[in-house]
């Protein structure tokens, strides 16, 4: 019981991202763009909420918005928000059972059906269009 | 009252495909004009006071307010369980959704009523 014990990682080898593939990585990115997302929509609503000190305090804000700093903060949420909304239509059809192939007796080097090239392709996918949104978001931003 | 985790999941995906459509709405109806002069102060009191726009953000406030918060409550809930941190999770969550959007309507219901 005591060897058992000591063996046990614990919640770090559950998300350690290095281990199980792809699959973990799209785990953590998907919890730290959610998490993300979450910050900038509440920073958003407080920013916006700008608009009700009239046009020098909206003046304002967009000074404090226009820099490159912020610019370069919204990139970063736009690709959180393209790979989070790619990825998530992955994983609610993954739920509905769309894409998880059949059960099979389990044999032999155990591959579980359900990871399976179409979720792997998914996922960079999903990185890949969220790169190509962020080099879009930087083209508007930064008008390059 | 507590809901089964299969409807929250539900509402969960449900509040997540409506915001992508709305989102993306919102998203075209800045760079339709070009961003810059969208977010120029006339034009941006300009879309709160239209009805149809100012309606469409408060859904979308709602929408987002419900997800966001949903899922920090299942991230939460996946880092550490037991009865009374759930329910502290849970209610803390509900309670930050209800504020959340009690202060967006807020700026959005002023905005459009001329009260700003």
């Amino acid at each position: 019981m005591a060897r058992q014990n000591d063996n046990r990682e614990g919640i770090g080898g559950m998300a350690n991202p290095g281990r199980y593939g792809i699959e973990r990585v799209a785990y953590w990115l998907m919890r730290l763009s959610g998490l993300g997302l979450l910050v900038y929509f509440i920073a958003h609503i407080y920013e916006t909420s700008n608009i009700i000190r009239g046009e020098v305090g909206w003046d304002e804000l967009m000074e404090l918005t226009s820099t490159p700093e912020a610019h370069i903060v919204l990139i970063i949420v736009i690709g959180m928000c393209v790979f989070h909304t790619v990825n998530g239509i992955r994983v609610m059809l993954g739920h509905g059972g769309v894409g998880v192939g059949r059960p099979t007796r389990p044999d032999y080097p155990y591959d579980p059906a359900s990871q399976n090239s179409g979720h792997k392709i998914t996922i960079y996918s999903a990185i890949v269009l969220a790169a190509i949104a962020m080099i879009y978001g930087s083209t508007v931003l930064f008008g390059v | 009252m507590m809901m089964r985790e299969s409807h929250i999941m539900k509402i969960h995906y449900g509040t997540a495909l409506a915001a992508v459509g709305l989102v993306a709405v919102h998203i075209l109806m800045r760079l339709a004009g070009g961003y810059a002069e969208s977010l120029e102060y006339a034009n941006v009191v300009a879309n709160y006071q239209f009805l149809p726009y100012a309606g469409l953000l408060e859904i979308i406030l709602i929408l987002l307010s419900v997800h966001g918060f949903n899922g920090l409550r299942v991230i939460l809930l996946e880092l550490r369980q037991g009865p009374s941190y759930e329910k502290a999770v849970s209610y803390g969550c509900v309670a930050g959704m209800i504020g959340l959007i009690a202060y967006g309507s807020r700026t959005i219901i002023m905005v459009n009523t001329g009260m700003a």
